[in-house]
């Protein structure tokens, strides 16, 4: 015992390294459950209130910017929903699709913190539960899709970027109607790819890309981007195409979380379906 | 040491601040990112316990990671790194030892010795905090390549920021 004791003495340094480096590797292990534990995420009220003063000091500098993407944001929104109403001052719009009678509910909501150089991209929102956002909402801005919300909070949520290499969105070419999943493969934050399109489709450079509709997430016919290049192997039957995000997710400030109060029917009615 | 004590406090909440404010937002080209708050562990003093650097090297990595939602990967590297530092710091002791009363920054033991130093040190770190954040080999070139670039990046923030430092020069 003595000797056991003497051992770990004289090597408590090389052990206390293996103790805690196990911790930390078990920590980035366990990411997807320490993620959930909204404390030790960027949704903690500590760090999450800090980036919000940063970014509200920030936001002074670039108003005139800001103002603008509102403007631009405004008229676009005025010309695309001559039929939707404003449902309170806090910028709260109820959509009805004329189409399939579906019902999205947008809220607007503030980027505090973002980042596109990791594999791994989360953004930070200044609204959460007390505002109505739930786990599992889309995320767009006005140039197409950002992400789908992952934690929330009270006051603040975290996203799930496009630029996340666990992220796949539901995706289709406009023009046909084939549709894949859109999927980022780290690197630049300008291109994604998209797969799963068979090889008989008419793909074209320049072609638009958009949300399938297919997912409960989105809604249908949301911009994603542009085809930039198509690839198709010798002996592959399906395309792999590179496509120019719309989004510019350097220069993000404004971005609308889409509510869908209908999904939770549709997927019991899905589920339901699947176990007949 | 103790007259040292405001420094490093100073210091821990400086670094930490720049990396999560100022630095987490520079991508040059795309994906090279400094990581200055190293900075942090190398400079602790020579006579630091070796529980005490292990611990404060977890702390300043799990810092880090809560500002970047990277929960466990800073915290490794850091600690990986802060567990190197004293082989390397014996490796690299000069003939006549390292003087009490000195730190191991630029001004003490001059810019040859510094930068090998934490050269090494920033290497291992990168590597460590890379690898661990992409997790599989597959892309093992890119990765390599963003740690290269990533080192020397901060490798030059660092001698920058020792410029500035303050601390008696001893001329050695």
């Amino acid at each position: 015992m003595r000797n056991f004791i003497r051992f770990i003495i004289k090597h408590h340094f090389v052990i206390l390294f293996v103790i805690i480096e196990l911790i930390s590797i078990l920590f980035v292990v366990n990411y997807n459950a320490y993620q959930r534990s909204v404390f030790l995420s960027s949704s903690n009220r500590v760090s999450a209130g800090m980036y919000g003063t940063f970014s509200e000091g920030a936001e002074y500098l670039m108003l005139r910017q800001i103002n603008k993407e509102l403007a631009q944001e405004n008229a676009y929104l005025r010309s695309r929903l001559p039929e939707s109403f404003k449902a309170s001052k806090d910028y709260f719009q109820l959509v009805f699709d004329s189409l399939s009678q579906q019902e999205y509910v947008y809220r607007a909501a503030k980027v505090i913190n973002n980042s596109t150089n990791k594999r791994f991209n989360y953004i930070t929102l200044n609204k959460g539960a007390n505002n109505g956002i739930e786990p599992e909402m889309g995320v767009i801005s006005s140039r197409g899709v950002v992400g789908i919300v992952k934690n929330v909070s009270d006051n603040y949520s975290t996203v799930i970027s496009v630029l996340n290499t666990r992220m796949k969105v539901s995706a289709r070419l406009k023009e046909s109607g084939f549709f894949g999943a859109l999927e980022w493969h780290g690197g630049a934050y300008q291109y994604a790819y998209l797969r799963e399109i068979p090889r008989h489709a008419n793909v074209n450079v320049g072609d638009v890309i958009e949300t399938s509709g297919y997912s409960s997430i989105f809604p249908g016919g949301i911009l994603i981007g542009t085809v930039q290049e198509v690839d198709l192997q010798t002996g592959e039957s399906f395309y792999e195409i590179k496509v120019k995000l719309s989004v510019d997710y350097k220069n993000l400030s404004y971005v609308e979380v889409i509510g869908h109060p209908l999904k939770v029917e549709q997927i019991n009615l899905e589920k339901e379906t699947i176990n007949d | 040491m103790i007259s040292y004590l405001p420094r490093y406090i100073f210091n821990f909440f400086f670094f930490i601040l720049i990396q999560v404010l100022v630095l987490n937002n520079i991508q040059f080209s795309g994906f090279v990112n400094p990581y200055l708050y190293v900075l942090f562990i190398i400079t602790l003093p020579f006579e630091t316990p070796g529980w005490l650097l292990l611990v404060l090297g977890f702390v300043t990595g799990i810092s880090v990671d809560i500002f970047s939602n990277t929960i466990g990967m800073h915290a490794s590297a850091a600690v990986f790194m802060a567990f190197l530092r004293p082989y390397v710091l014996r490796a690299f002791a000069p003939r006549e030892e390292y003087q009490p009363g000195t730190i191991p920054i630029m001004n003490h033991y001059g810019f040859s010795w510094f930068f090998r130093y934490a050269f090494i040190l920033v290497l291992a770190h990168h590597l460590f905090l890379f690898y661990v954040e992409v997790f599989s080999l597959t892309h093992f070139f890119s990765t390599l390549w963003r740690v290269i670039a990533s080192s020397a990046f901060t490798m030059l923030l660092i001698i920058v920021s020792q410029l500035f430092s303050r601390g008696k020069s001893r001329g050695r």
